[in-house]
């Protein structure tokens, strides 16, 4: 049968295509199996981490950031205990309702409150809305009682930062507010850190510390699904508060400056003339930094902004000032130490018939009448300016700059550690040629001789000058923090006089400049040595004093405020045994003596008061060791 | 002679249920109930929607595939162009009347059950084609006629299915036409020419893709290009499955399923989950099943002694062999993303009806496996 025949030929074709395929599919199989293999064996640890990824997602919570502590351990700069309301869209049944309910507890002004609506469209309906987040303990405690009715409303107990001395420290601490994204992006370990509501350091100290205080965060780890929505909570990792930093200065002397400051603008500086501790360094006017954490209100920034006394400058390090008078100490030991002049050199100040001419300029001294004939320590004394004209002329700005430098003019004080500290400006020829790209004149030496012109000093390297005026002509290393891993290492021991004659010269000549009849600042003087001091008066103008106005001789009083001069005045004590040195500048504060001395005989009494605390504190820490 | 075979038609119904072929239906039953505790797996370790629909499903196609099998082989091989021209009427109806879900109209509504004739077709065209080629002699299977007709048959159901637009199963229906086309021994140059014109001419048919179906073919490529995008569905089913491990993550435990990063858990990608669950040896041993279940198949193929019985079950062996194949290699990351249910594992009815009748009919060349058809 042909039919037979034929469907044997059919069926060994398709029986041997069968047999080919099932060879394929064998292979075939194979591949899947070793598919299979490759990744739920071979790349398991892989794909398990990449699972895990998936699902477990960490909620990192802001760290709690270290303290500030002064010099004896009072904590300046801390945390309280802020009470806040969270809430949580999605738990709440009636949101409308419920936000409303909140509002009229807390009697919200519209304003706060459609700025909370406003956040809630932001942020996903399971994440947390922070409906208050500084609330005082009052409505707290009502919030707490209507809890019953607040379905998904959370009171929350969160740390803050808090500055218990308030405007006290502004300056030296700056403030912490909310890190925006410039923070984020200049720093590393904010970017590392950063969460929701994290505050990180704006200015001062809290900036420049910033990796020391910031801490680490909590964390809470979170099963989540595809949406992000938590699902289970698996761990809880505390985290580290931030390391403590701790100051050298007083707290007490800190107060007394912020005190003797008020209603003016100025600052005050106090040095340990040995250590280089700052023992105080205030600015004023402050403001209170506890009204930036939570984020300051328009107005209130506005009002600090728009304040005329220019409250957001640390005067003390960023302040640049002609240092008027108080240069002279500089002045005369540059004369002394190049051998120009010695003590007895004598000048005639015959007043202001008589000034000083040069090249068709005049320049007069403060008194009208002269001082006569004065030497140099007779000149220190009572300020003449005739005398130190002359001392400049013959120094020469350029001997005169050296020295000031070496004394720490014209120089950061702080290296780094603050953003805003200026350099200040001591003047040479060479400085005017390369800047300016004039010649130096003349009688530009001879105004910088006392204290005006280029010149220009902040109020903390016044401060060091003196100080190192003080212990004798050694170089100090100011400092603000202390830190235990490198005391003293990096100081060296370097005098910066040819002779030791010569600093005692100019120590005495500030004692009798303070103590002695006719002294500039003889009104302030202490007389028991325990306390006394010995100083130099400063008077800085800050325009220049026409023929009309030195014919009027007006009062400070009847002259406009911005136009009035700056007050300064340098001194050291106790002088017997010298220990502290300070600065105080007054902006438009009349003359040094008047209105700058007088503060400087309040603050060495407690300046000194405190030293013997001071002392003890220190011998008793080590013994503790 | 005629007489002798009029007897021998007649078996018994105890006899029908005596020669069911028990192998076949063990695997049946143990690839259902593993869908089946999958189903309940993906609706969270609850009996949700998804498992209660494929349980009554699973009960119903079943009891249908065992009606289907006491069907004498000679009635299915007498529907077989009629069952083809239904299907294909109801493709053109799809057309224009049919349900549109997820982009693409593929469903009729048959008041009591929405049906996808796209998956009946994958059936009905190994049917037609068997038809075909049982009288065909082996020297006229290469003749110019029986080529454009077998390739019409193809292209017709082919083409109204891409249009839909479905590629996925639209694949499937043309590789199973051509199955049946190799086992009926049309010329191996035929195959080897094809597959060439169609390597050279891919890029062309790539540029008439659908912008979506050109994204998956350069997601598969690198998955890592879009990974939120057109990447997600691919790298979460690979680290899903490679996350289960030897052993896996355990029944209801799957993580990646459970939190919903896995994409169409139900159906494409229930072998994803299914694997994360019970890891590699879970994986291996629902391949042994599907191995054993394609092996009966051929096995079935092999004692028939009809030849369009024959022609049947090894088409429709090696389909069932590549649809498991494609999925897997999808689900895996060795195929771009194209539409194709698990046969049994998905849930979809449609594709369980289409899987079912071909069983059935398997089932029924076993019974009726001493049956010849002149």
């Amino acid at each position: 049968m042909i039919n037979q025949s034929d469907n044997v030929v059919k069926l060994n074709s398709i029986n041997r295509r069968m047999f080919i395929l099932a060879i394929a599919k064998i292979t075939i199989l194979g591949g899947i199996v070793s598919r299979l293999f490759f990744l739920q064996i071979k790349e398991n640890k892989k794909y398990l981490t990449l699972s895990d990824k998936n699902r477990i997602r960490e909620w990192k919570l802001p760290p709690v950031r270290g303290d500030f502590q002064d010099y004896f351990g009072n904590i300046i700069a801390g945390n309280f205990e802020a009470y806040q309301l969270h809430l949580i869209p999605e738990q709440v049944d009636n949101f409308k309702y419920t936000i409303n309910r909140i509002k009229n507890i807390l009697e919200l002004s519209n304003k706060e409150f459609q700025k909370i609506l406003k956040r809630k469209n932001e942020i996903k309906p399971w994440e947390t809305l922070i409906v208050a987040d500084n609330l005082n303990w009052e409505n707290f405690s009502k919030i707490n009682n209507n809890l019953y009715d607040l379905n998904g409303v959370k009171p929350i107990i969160s740390i803050s930062r808090n500055y218990p001395y308030k405007g006290n420290y502004t300056h030296i601490l700056g403030y912490v507010s909310q890190a925006n994204e410039n923070d984020i992006l200049s720093s590393e370990i904010i970017k590392e850190k950063f969460v929701q509501g994290l505050k990180v350091g704006k200015t001062g100290l809290e900036k420049s510390f910033e990796h020391n205080l910031i801490g680490t965060n909590s964390i809470e780890r979170y099963e989540v699904n595809a949406y992000g929505r938590r699902v289970s909570q698996l761990a809880f990792q505390e985290g580290d508060k931030g390391k403590t930093v701790k100051l050298t200065v007083d707290t007490k002397i800190q107060k007394l400056a912020n005190e003797l400051l008020i209603d003016q603008a100025g600052s005050i500086c106090v040095m340990d003339i040995f250590t280089g501790h700052i023992i105080a360094m205030h600015s004023s006017p402050s403001f209170d930094p506890n009204a930036f954490v939570f984020g300051i209100s328009q107005d209130e920034w506005q009002l600090i902004r728009n304040n005329p006394m220019k409250p957001l400058i640390n005067k003390s390090i960023s302040g640049n000032y002609s240092p008027g008078s108080t240069i002279k100490p500089i002045v005369a030991l540059s004369a002394l130490e190049n051998g120009i002049v010695n003590p007895n050199f004598t000048v005639h100040c015959r007043g202001h018939k008589h000034p000083l001419e040069l090249y068709g300029q005049t320049y007069h001294c403060w008194k009208k009448e002269g001082h006569g004939y004065v030497n140099m320590k007779e000149a220190m004394k009572q300020s003449c300016d005739s005398y130190f004209y002359e001392v400049a002329r013959r120094l020469g700005v350029d001997k005169l700059s050296e020295t000031a430098k070496k004394f720490g003019l014209g120089k950061k004080v702080f290296n780094d550690l603050f953003g805003n500290e200026k350099n200040g400006l001591v003047p040479n020829t060479e400085w005017k040629k390369n800047v300016i790209g004039r010649n130096w004149l003349l009688g530009e030496t001879i105004i910088t001789g006392i204290g005006q012109g280029y010149i220009q000093t902040t109020p903390i390297q016044l401060c060091l000058m003196t100080a190192q005026i003080a212990n004798g002509g050694h170089k100090i290393y100011p400092k603000l923090v202390i830190d235990d891993n490198l005391s003293f290492e990096n100081d060296k021991f370097i005098s910066l006089v040819n002779s030791k004659k010569h600093i005692k010269f100019i120590q005495e000549a500030m004692f009798s400049s303070t103590n002695e009849i006719r002294g500039t600042s003889y009104k302030s003087r202490i007389d028991d040595p325990k306390y006394q001091f010995a100083g130099k008066t400063g008077t800085a103008q800050v325009k220049r004093i026409t023929d009309r106005d030195r014919e009027l001789d007006l009062k400070t009083s009847e002259i406009p405020y911005e136009e009035r001069d700056h007050a300064l005045y340098v001194a050291f004590g106790p002088y017997k045994n010298p220990r502290y040195a300070l600065s105080i500048l007054i902006e438009h504060g009349g003359s040094g003596g008047s209105n700058a001395a007088p503060l400087a005989k309040k603050l060495f009494k407690e300046i000194v008061d405190r030293h013997e605390i001071r002392k003890n504190f220190e011998t008793k820490k080590y013994l503790n060791i | 002679m005629y007489l002798q075979n009029k007897l021998e038609n007649k078996i018994s119904l105890f006899n029908k249920i005596k020669k069911l072929d028990g192998i076949l239906l063990v695997c049946i039953v143990l690839i259902g109930v593993i869908s089946l505790a999958t189903m309940y797996s993906t609706d969270g370790g609850r009996i949700l929607f998804h498992t209660k629909s494929h349980f009554l499903k699973f009960v119903i196609f079943t009891s249908l595939m065992l009606v289907i099998s006491f069907l004498n082989i000679r009635f299915w091989f007498s529907i077989g162009y009629l069952s083809y021209l239904i299907i294909l009427a109801m493709l053109i109806w799809t057309i224009h009347f049919g349900i549109t879900a997820s982009g693409s109209q593929r469903w009729i509504d048959l008041y009591f059950i929405n049906i996808q004739p796209s998956e009946l077709m994958k059936i009905c065209i190994i049917l037609c084609l068997a038809k075909f080629f049982h009288r065909k002699r082996l020297e006229n299977v290469n003749s110019l006629y029986s080529v454009i007709i077998s390739l019409v048959v193809i292209f017709l159901p082919m083409s109204l299915v891409i249009i839909q637009p479905d590629l996925g199963t639209s694949l499937l229906i043309s590789i199973s036409g051509i199955l049946v086309l190799w086992f009926a021994g049309l010329n191996h140059k035929y195959f080897f020419y094809s597959f060439l014109i169609s390597v050279i001419s891919l890029p062309f048919i790539i540029s008439f893709l659908k912008p979506y179906q050109k994204l998956r073919v350069l997601t598969f490529l690198n998955p890592d290009r879009d990974p939120l995008g057109a990447g997600y569905q691919i790298i979460q089913s690979k680290i899903a499955v490679g996350s289960g491990g030897i052993f896996g993550k355990g029944f209801l435990k799957g993580t990646q399923s459970y939190l919903e990063f896995l994409p169409e858990k139900h159906t494409d990608f229930i072998f994803t989950l299914f694997s994360e669950e019970f890891g590699f040896f879970g994986s291996v041993f629902l391949l042994i099943i599907y191995s054993i279940m394609i092996y009966r198949i051929i096995k079935i193929g092999v004692i028939s002694r009809s030849y369009f019985a024959k022609l049947f079950c090894y088409s429709f062996g090696t389909s069932m062999f590549v649809y498991i194949i494609i999925n897997m290699s999808m689900v895996l990351g060795l195929l771009p993303i194209v539409g194709s249910p698990l046969p049994i594992m998905s849930y979809g009815g449609s594709s369980m009806l289409a899987t079912m009748l071909g069983l059935g009919i398997v089932m029924s060349a076993k019974i009726h496996s001493d049956q010849s058809i002149a």
